[in-house]
């Protein structure tokens, strides 16, 4: 079974990879590279998979689900601007893609046991525009 | 590896009638969607591409290269046009929202390599809300 916990932080950004020049980030990433940043409203999606506990009928409380995410995510990512407050993204740029990536490997080692593991992360930047992360599958 | 979707709109009318049926069977059959003077609908539509990332930008898909061919090839040919009659495609096919969602499945297969030459990022499916209600998907594994 899958189950999923929606989460939501509001973070600025800015799409810059530092090994590149003023143009040739502009040429990449146009209006996002803007080098004061801007920001969105994230909405996250974390799915879980795993069979509900024979007693409690849960595959994970989602009480606790909520506090690991509070912890390990959003203390981290709210209200941040992300190149500079939120580790990696002072080494990569915090394109939707990576945030779904380093989102899945704070959580990944919280998640996993008792028959359940971390399925997929899904991050929307916006509504219009959201990435999924699977893990690295072989 | 990674899957991104974006999000576009475009608003157009249709008529469901099967030339292979009588006019009777086609009222029967399809109801007030059947009406002669068609109707339309504000379809939302979701496309997936995935691919690894490019360790330069971070990114599995170039955003704009992605609106490109979705705006050529999907875009222009449906937003604000009667299906039925503007369509080659559905000249002898009806326009219901699973035979649209084939359609614009093949068009962007079709000019996917001109837009992406590499290869990565591949498409991976097409979903249409036909209204918030009615939605179908299209991909490799479910043609």
């Amino acid at each position: 079974m899958l189950i999923t916990k929606r989460i939501e932080f509001s973070a600025s950004h800015v799409c810059r990879n530092p090994l590149l020049s003023d143009q040739e980030n502009l040429e990449l990433f146009g209006m996002a590279a803007n080098p004061h940043g801007h920001g969105h409203n994230y909405v996250v999606d974390i799915t879980l998979e795993g069979d509900p506990d024979p007693v409690t009928g849960m595959v994970l409380d989602l009480k606790k689900l909520k506090d690991i995410v509070n912890r390990e995510v959003v203390t981290s990512y709210d209200h941040r601007f992300l190149n500079y407050e939120v580790p990696p993204f002072d080494r990569s740029v915090p394109t939707p893609e990576n945030i779904a990536i380093d989102i899945w490997r704070r959580l990944e080692p919280h998640l996993a046991g008792d028959g359940r593991r971390l399925h997929a992360i899904r991050v929307y930047e916006t509504p219009d525009l959201y990435v999924d992360y699977f893990g690295e599958v072989a | 590896m990674i899957r991104v979707t974006r999000r576009y709109r475009f608003s157009a009318s249709h008529r469901l009638h099967a030339p292979g049926l009588s006019d009777a069977e086609n009222a029967g059959l399809y109801g007030k969607c059947n009406n002669p003077y068609g109707h339309g609908h504000d379809y939302e539509m979701e496309v997936s591409a995935r691919g690894p990332l490019d360790p330069r930008s971070g990114r599995a898909i170039d955003p704009a290269a992605f609106d490109r061919v979705v705006q050529e090839q999907v875009l222009n040919a449906f937003d604000h046009k009667y299906l039925n009659t503007e369509s080659a495609a559905f000249r002898q096919v009806v326009p219901t929202t699973e035979n649209l969602a084939r359609e614009i499945y093949a068009r962007l297969r079709a000019n996917w390599n001109s837009a992406f030459p590499g290869p990565w990022p591949v498409l991976d499916k097409v979903r249409i809300a036909e209204t918030p209600r009615n939605i179908f998907e299209v991909s490799e594994m479910n043609g």
